[in-house]
């Protein structure tokens, strides 16, 4: 866990040079939640406290659940979204190892349903934002809800890539049109490509210190490639290129840090690459055809529920058998 | 059919190198052990003889306390008759025939003869087969029967038996197996490099035994001086039809289904021995030990043990008595550091840990390891399995380790037995790599067992069923038999002529 846990720091180095501080405010928040209903959680089910804070889990829960939250997300954002993560979740399944459902991805489906707005004040990279939000105009905003004086929300956030292109389409535009807009970078959104590579960076660290397998993100990644390539080739102009797919919201973040779940995940190895190739489907599908810009966080608790299937049908051949 | 084209695919056994699914580069640790020559330690002033070699019904005692025996001579038989005798190790007088902790995973006690060694070491009348190319196999099966001889690779399952099966289903491949995977263990190796001869000489007495056409030895690709050692002998015996394979060193590459494996690139099916594909697996000890019951005529009577780990001061190798208690063998290596911990017998992987050290070395027991305080770590606490996969990724027999682990502690012991809980070659791999520190393989030990008990029980239960069923058929039967027997009567009755006196159905005395 804690090796997850140095994998996400390049990203989240990479995520603050770009978007500033309030995502180390998100952190921050959301661990002290996190550690507090763990122990809480902990006490009440009499469980050995030393040993299970000791596992970081909690503080991965925690990390992963922030890096979805807009950065200037009200505390009580990520109070809620860390009840539900370790005390629904988690141990009102039984604890560490037992959950069916990724905490994380639980917490953030939540809040994002039950507060829309608060879910969808994004702000834009730093270098084209209009207004600078300091370290203690961020703090203030969270913890109170209130921007600076003379600051309105319209003004200081803007649209993700993903809901940019949304937009875009349902005016009728095309993608190619949408992607003039200061918020595109050269493949993804503006900076958050850079956050996506730091991510992918950490992942394969990961992968070489086998903490995770290579089965899940390859499959993931290569499933939206793919899927997203045809859906260019036929319809270019509604469509992203596959590449952009990769690099806009959270696919790669899903890809080596969420799906990579072990305890929710698949387990045999075929599995991995069913569920991988599942997380990557249900993604696309969400974003062309859902109500939400991105689906990664749905696709993975669609795919959390099938997993045990997939394990049972995608069962290693016993040796001699 | 299929076993067929299996059995022709298995003649090219060792012509390429295959690999096993998962398994574990692990840190040889056989050095320190390997440093000297084996030596022959001195007879104790006590020898211990188990009566069961194994788990199974102990042997009938031959002698009485106060008997002289002589070195070689019988003990006693074990009522079975492929399981052969028990010997005694040396010359001397019985003094008891008693229970004593035996050296065994339960820990238990066993019947043993204990005899006090005379130090004379007289051997008992040998009757060696000198014309063994030219003698009846039965007669070298007898032979192997008569001394005792079980497998030295730890399972100890009779040799005779063994190859008696094996003769029966047409043996074209004897693997010879020194692939000596485990840490620390190098009592083989040792074998191997100071014996050769006697390795080479016994697996033509084996070859000769099954009518094998070729014989494989297996090493691993680390044993350096054993390669030369091996080759040597075999020139020096001109047998053209055996071969030395070096195979990688990959634990467990020395179980007889992981070296089949890698040797031929077929699995042994499920339920079936190798046999069936034509192959037959000895350790190199037996074939050394076949070659000295053959050729000379004496009984297993010793083995060498390895001594090793952290926790003995000068580890080695040592022949040792069976019988010998085990501290004796610790003594004649430097005895025990201070921070000797824990006495296990076997390998790290797959030994078990000792409650003493007066248990006495038995014909299985091919590692005395000694573990030190640093060895044993017991700060790490167990913590719940979060389904990593690790298990799964190095199981040689392709199993699902985490299943089984939830199953068994779930006490779904049928599900388990059916996600392959039996296939479980208990490596120890699953154990070993587990972040969460779960004692998988002791869960699937007790999982087993436990599945015996209740399989037992239903077979009893079932038992017990058709008894009820059957008796009630039987009194059911008597019922109806009595129904018509009566209604025959009354019919017999009914249909008599009317009597004289006009009283039909009556007057009957």
């Amino acid at each position: 866990m804690r090796q997850v846990l140095y994998a996400l720091c390049p990203g989240i180095v990479v995520y603050t040079w770009f978007f500033g501080t309030g995502m180390l405010m998100q952190i921050l928040l959301a661990s002290a939640f996190a550690l507090l209903f763990e122990t809480l959680m902990l006490k009440v089910r009499k469980q050995p406290l030393a040993l299970f804070l000791n596992d970081g889990s909690a503080i991965v829960t925690a990390v992963l659940f922030a890096l979805c939250l807009p950065p200037l997300a009200p505390w009580w954002i990520a109070c809620i979204g860390m009840f539900f993560a370790i005390v629904i979740t988690k141990h009102l399944y039984g604890g560490l190892g037992y959950n069916v459902f990724n905490p994380a991805m639980v917490g953030y489906a939540v809040v994002l349903i039950s507060f829309p707005q608060a879910m969808t004040q994004w702000l834009p990279p730093m270098a084209i934002a209009p207004v600078d939000i300091g370290f203690l105009d961020g703090l203030r905003s969270i913890l109170t809800g209130h921007l600076p004086a003379g600051l309105t929300w319209d003004a200081v956030t803007q649209a993700t890539p993903l809901d940019a292109i949304r937009s875009s389409v349902a005016n009728g535009q095309t993608v190619a049109e949408a992607r003039h807009l200061a918020t595109f970078g050269d493949v993804g959104g503006r900076g958050w490509e850079w956050v996506a590579n730091a991510y992918a960076a950490g992942g394969i660290w990961l992968i070489w210190q086998r903490v995770i397998s290579w089965q899940v993100p390859t499959a993931l990644i290569g499933s939206v490639f793919l899927l997203g390539l045809a859906g260019f080739v036929l319809d270019p102009g509604s469509n992203p290129s596959p590449l952009q797919h990769i690099f806009y919201g959270a696919v790669v973040l899903a890809a080596f840090f969420i799906a990579t779940d072990p305890v929710s995940g698949c387990t045999s190895p075929h599995g991995r690459l069913i569920f991988g190739a599942g997380v990557g489907i249900l993604t696309l599908i969400i974003r062309r055809w859902g109500a939400y810009p991105d689906g990664v966080a749905f696709a993975v608790l669609l795919m959390n529920m099938a997993a045990p299937l997939i394990d049972r049908y995608t069962r290693p051949r016993i040796y001699g058998h | 059919m299929k076993q067929d084209t299996a059995a022709e695919l298995a003649r090219n056994a060792g012509k390429r190198v295959f690999h096993f699914h998962g398994g574990l580069r692990l840190h040889h640790h056989k050095q320190a052990s390997c440093k000297v020559a084996v030596q022959t330690l001195a007879i104790p002033p006590r020898l211990y003889i188990p009566l069961a070699q194994n788990a199974g019904p102990a042997a009938q005692p031959l002698v009485t306390p106060g008997s002289r025996v002589l070195k070689g001579q019988q003990l006693a038989r074990f009522d079975e008759p492929s399981l052969g005798f028990v010997h005694a190790p040396t010359s001397g007088t019985v003094v008891a025939i008693a229970r004593q902790p035996v050296t065994h995973q339960s820990g238990l006690e066993g019947l043993c003869v204990v005899l006090k060694p005379d130090g004379l070491d007289r051997w008992t009348q040998l009757d060696p087969i000198e014309h063994w190319r030219s003698v009846d196999a039965e007669v070298i099966l007898q032979r192997l029967c008569e001394s005792g001889l079980v497998g030295l690779g730890g399972a100890v399952f009779p040799t005779s038996k063994k190859v008696d099966e094996a003769r029966k289903s047409g043996i074209h491949t004897l693997i010879l197996n020194g692939a000596e995977c485990e840490p620390y263990i190098s009592c083989d190796e040792m074998l191997m490099r100071e014996q050769p001869d006697k390795i080479v000489l016994g697996a033509l007495i084996l070859q000769r035994a099954v009518a094998a056409e070729q014989v494989i030895i297996a090493i691993e690709d680390q044993m350096g001086e054993v390669f030369s050692a091996l080759q040597a002998a075999l020139s020096r015996a001109d047998c053209t039809d055996v071969r030395l394979v070096r195979v990688t060193t990959i634990y467990p590459d020395g179980g007889e289904k992981q070296l089949i494996q890698v040797l031929t690139g077929l699995e042994v099916p499920s339920g079936c021995r190798p046999p069936e594909l034509g192959l037959l697996c000895h350790n190199v000890a037996t074939a050394a030990a076949v070659a000295e019951a053959v050729t000379e005529g004496k009984p297993l009577l010793q083995r060498i043990v390895t001594v090793s780990g952290n926790g003995v001061k000068r580890p080695s190798n040592l022949l040792a008595l069976i019988g010998t208690p085990i501290s004796n063998l610790v003594d004649a290596c430097g005895g025990y550091t201070e921070d000797a911990a824990r006495l296990v017998l076997g390998g790290p992987m797959m030994g078990y840990a000792l409650a003493s050290d007066q248990n006495p070395v038995i014909k299985a027991a091919n590692c005395i390891l000694v573990l030190s305080q640093r060895d044993v770590q017991p700060g790490q606490a167990e913590m719940p399995c979060i389904r990593c996969g690790e298990c799964a990724r190095v199981c040689p027999a392709l199993l699902l380790p985490q299943t089984l682990n939830w199953q068994i502690r779930n006490d779904l012991l049928d599900q388990a037995t059916d996600s392959g809980l039996g296939e479980c070659i208990e490596c120890g791999c699953c154990d070993y790599v587990c972040p969460s520190h779960i004692p998988l393989v002791d869960w699937f030990r007790f999982g087993k067992s436990e599945h015996n008990l209740l399989s037992k029980a239903r077979a009893q239960s079932e038992r017990a069923r058709d008894r009820f069923e059957a008796r009630e058929a039987r009194l059911e039967q008597l019922r109806q038999d009595r129904t018509r027997r009566m209604n025959e009567k009354k019919q017999a009755l009914q249909d008599r002529p009317p009597s004289p006196d006009g009283a039909p159905g009556r007057g009957q005395p």
